[in-house]
């Protein structure tokens, strides 16, 4: 049993279509208000991401299931420069576009599983799950 | 298609009531339109109210913390109010910390607190 649903990112309106997506899906998922904040605002900030630094990209949004549990997978991919430096990208306050350089250290706090794979010169996804508890 | 934030002048103060999902346009908007009301009503203090907003990305908090920055280089004082449990949550878990910022559970009480303030 899985759901897929995604918005392509080009614009910032798209930013916003997306973490209305990943809003509708994480209400229809059973997440309480607490955890949709957190979806919502994890989404927006990967789909930011990708509207700053590689242009266009994709979110992805999929209600799973697992041994009996329930939960959400955002997957963020773009084919953009990628990420040099990922233990920079990490560290809270690190921005290069003038950010507060919360985003990817924020994302990874928001949600449960968080995993990043990134080439130089051929993109990045990130993928982050949350689960029902 | 541009939306604007309404702001309301009340005596020295002036209320801004956040009723919708923000986007980008519309917060740099926002901030623009405020300080250019604050110039024409030499305007004391300010009252943001949130409390229709479920949630608060890293972009829309530096775009409001911005703001109070800069009012505060115009001499007024700001007051947040009505920041829903979700979003205190989110805020801190993202790592984003509104400190020297005030801030009260709603309007009436973050009236109240600017008064007091502008008083002092």
């Amino acid at each position: 049993m899985s759901y897929r649903s995604s918005v392509e990112i080009y614009t910032e309106w798209d930013i916003v279509a997306a973490r209305q997506l990943g809003r509708n899906e994480a209400k229809k998922t059973g997440f309480g208000t607490v955890d949709q904040a957190r979806i919502t605002t994890a989404i927006s900030e990967l789909a930011r991401n990708i509207y700053l630094y590689a242009g266009k990209g994709k979110i992805e949004i999929e209600r799973i299931s697992e041994n009996g549990a329930f939960g959400i997978k955002i997957i963020a991919s773009d084919e953009g420069p990628g990420i040099s430096d990922l233990r920079k990208v990490m560290e809270d306050g690190y921005s290069t576009s003038g950010g507060l350089g919360a985003g990817m250290p924020g994302v990874k706090r928001l949600m449960d599983e968080f995993k990043v794979v990134s080439e130089p010169g051929v993109g990045t996804t990130i993928t982050a799950k949350k689960w029902l508890h | 298609m541009k939306t604007r934030i309404p702001i309301l002048k009340l005596n020295d103060v002036l209320i801004v009531s956040i009723q919708w999902e923000l986007d980008d346009q519309t917060a740099i908007q926002f901030q623009e339109d405020l300080l250019t009301k604050m110039h024409e009503t030499s305007a004391l203090g300010v009252v943001i109210d949130l409390t229709p907003i479920d949630f608060i990305d890293s972009f829309i908090a530096k775009v409001l913390g911005d703001v109070i920055n800069m009012t505060g280089l115009m001499g007024a004082k700001v007051v947040i109010t009505g920041i829903q449990p979700a979003v205190a949550i989110t805020l801190i878990e993202l790592g984003i910390r509104m400190e020297n910022v005030m801030t009260a559970l709603d309007l009436e009480n973050g009236l109240d607190k600017l008064y007091k303030e502008l008083e002092a």
